[in-house]
């Protein structure tokens, strides 16, 4: 397994923030910039982590299936998350993932067939004043309407 | 960035670079008085700093208020091992989207905080706990790190003082229940988010069983203007035992939403008019969820009221974290309580009885009084369960779920009658699409 100079580079300065001889510490951020490169959290991916922090496969495993954002399996090259909480759904969230759902025609933690899109009904994003929000990867979309996400998705599918 | 305009009726402490050119550059903050409060800090001893924090009257931003001074004084200096600054950035409770502004505009204003609790503890090292959603954020911060690392102001013998301290980011990954203090520390050391036993507190047995100061990103970034301005100047800003100010965010039914630095105090009715322009499309204020969803809901006749953790503790609810969510006349009480309790029994982390079990009955409850199959019984049966939960969690997400619920029904029982005998959905549509 090997990993790209830049998340090598992350994941030692992940390692040597922790104190001495506690460097599983780490894990967590280690597991999450893996996976951002490298699409999923597959077994191999974990066993390198794992062994890299002297713990077991296992124990990775168990901190993997309690994290929302960390995933066995790739979500899709554009992953939509919609916050329906309270501050969003007063201000249309719940329409705005219907319509998600629609358009995209999947639902839930589903990945689209040609694996551009994935989406995710989300608890608060920390975006309440300007609701109803989303994510695309790590990128804000704030104040949104059922229009606006239909451009964006424009856009996005047009970035190909 | 700012996503919302300012109101003139701020008062900027915290906030006060917001919207500077490079407010996130090192120059823009020395030009601005920053570390000042730091520079005076060096000059001071120890008890000295915790007695300005102190008189400030700064109390928790996180959600509970305790006092930062008397927080920070727990701290046993003597101990021979290693002590810790960790700060929460974990900002999960819905209504609250305050601590990523402070981040995105100003992360010096955080470093300077968290050097002037280091120097008041004794810490050679801090953490930045950030959810792992706000990856932009943590990439500020890090460039901010690397900044002050270059010019001084962290790592070894900082400004010529002998002091050495390290700050080091660190991601969540997609947890409420990580931003309770000691979940958050199960965490930060690479383990599932599950709260630990306390006592010890963390100020004695915190991150890696070390004496940790634990703070809120806020009330961090509060501390550089009290050592700069002293104490009493802070404290004035605000109520008895309430200093300064605070992020107050407005969401939900209102016409001008966004984030604004208050006073503590600041009436909430006031607040909603003169601040927010008032419910929107001329509506009328059904009720106000005073300090993010965890607190019990304020009916309008009850949102008279100064904005201070003791004068809201008296209305029965809680100043919590900041976020004030507004309801309008046409909200469905029914549609909120069920997409509440739907969040907490998914963010339970299941370790304790009371709570996996008690969300996971409210939501099934509340589910099925939403989609039209409730009973009389039922809306009973939903403030007994909450009830039960009260006080008999391991941590308080128990009690975040149960308080809310229990408003609910108290207040607006008649509602959740009335629902039984409507078509149900209510004017928010389904709650539940899936999963
Ligand atoms: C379920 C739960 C979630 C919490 N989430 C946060 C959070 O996201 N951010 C935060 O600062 N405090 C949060 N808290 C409060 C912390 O446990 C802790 O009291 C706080 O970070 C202490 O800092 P302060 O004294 O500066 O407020 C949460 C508490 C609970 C019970
Ligand atoms: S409730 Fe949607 S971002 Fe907070």
């Amino acid at each position: 397994m090997t990993f790209s100079p830049e998340l090598e580079t992350r994941l030692e300065t992940l390692m040597r923030s922790c104190p001495p001889g506690r460097e599983a510490s780490a894990l967590i951020p280690m597991l999450l910039y893996a996976q951002d490169e490298t699409g999923a959290l597959t077994s191999e991916v974990v066993e390198e982590v794992a062994r890299r922090l002297g713990i077991t496969p296992l124990q990775a495993d168990e901190v993997i299936s309690y994290y929302s954002m960390l995933r066995r399996r790739p979500a899709g090259r554009h992953h939509l998350q919609i916050c329906t909480n309270v501050s969003c759904m007063l201000r249309g969230g719940q329409e705005l993932y219907g319509h998600a759902c629609k358009r995209l025609g999947i639902r839930n933690h589903e990945v689209t067939a040609d694996g551009e899109f994935s989406l995710e009904e989300a608890e608060c994003l920390g975006a309440c004043s300007w609701a109803p929000a989303m994510l695309v990867n790590y990128d804000y979309h704030q104040d949104m309407t059922p229009e606006k996400l239909d451009r964006l998705i424009d856009s996005l599918e047009k970035k190909h | 960035m700012l996503y919302n305009q300012p109101s003139p009726l701020e008062v900027k402490v915290l906030t006060r670079r917001f919207g500077l050119p490079d407010s996130q550059s090192l120059d823009t903050y020395l030009a601005t008085e920053g570390f000042q409060g730091f520079r005076r800090a060096l000059e001071m001893k120890p008890e000295e700093i915790i007695g300005e924090v102190m008189a400030s009257n700064l109390r928790g931003r996180g959600g509970a208020g305790f006092p930062a001074g008397m927080k920070w004084s727990f701290v046993p200096r003597a101990s021979s091992k290693p002590k810790y600054i960790v700060v929460n950035g974990d900002e999960g409770e819905p209504g609250t989207c305050k601590d990523r502004l402070l981040i995105e505009n100003d992360p010096h204003q955080l470093i300077e905080g968290m050097l002037i609790a280091a120097l008041a503890v004794g810490a050679a090292a801090g953490y930045i706990y950030i959810r792992g959603e706000y990856r932009r954020l943590i990439e500020i911060m890090d460039r901010a790190i690397a900044e002050a690392y270059r010019k001084g102001y962290l790592g070894e013998n900082i400004l010529g003082s002998g002091l050495r301290f390290d700050v080091y980011t660190h991601s969540g990954a997609g947890s409420y229940e990580c931003g309770e203090e000691s979940a958050l520390l199960e965490s930060l050391e690479g383990r599932r988010g599950v709260p630990r036993i306390r006592p010890p507190f963390p100020a004695v047995a915190g991150a890696f069983q070390c004496p940790t100061v634990l703070n809120n990103v806020e009330t961090l970034c509060a501390v550089p203007a009290i050592l700069r301005d002293g104490g009493a100047a802070f404290a004035a800003l605000g109520t008895p035992k309430n200093g300064g100010t605070r992020l107050f965010c407005l969401s939900g039914h209102i016409n001008k939403p966004g984030v604004y630095e208050l006073p503590m105090g600041f009436n909430l009715l006031r607040m909603i008019d003169e601040v927010g322009g008032g419910v929107w499309k001329g509506k009328k204020l059904k009720a106000v969820i005073p300090g993010g969803s965890s607190c019990p809901i304020l009916k309008a006749s009850e949102c008279d009221l100064a904005m201070d953790f003791d004068t809201v503790a008296k209305a029965r609810s809680m100043l919590g974290s900041g976020g004030v969510v507004v309801l309008d006349e046409d909200t469905s009480i029914v549609s909120l309580a069920t997409r509440v309790m739907r969040f907490y029994q998914h963010e339970s982390c299941g370790w304790c009885v009371p709570c996996r079990e008690g969300t996971t009955w409210l939501r099934k409850l509340l589910e099925r009084f939403h989609a039209g199959h409730g009973t009389l019984a039922d809306i009973d049966l939903m403030g007994d369960l909450a009830r039960n939960m009260l006080g008999r969690t391991f941590c308080p997400l128990g009690d975040a779920a149960a308080m809310p619920m229990i408003s609910y029904v108290e207040k607006f029982r008649g509602e959740f009658e009335e629902y039984l005998n409507r078509t149900p959905g209510g004017p928010l549509g389904r709650v539940t699409i899936d999963g």
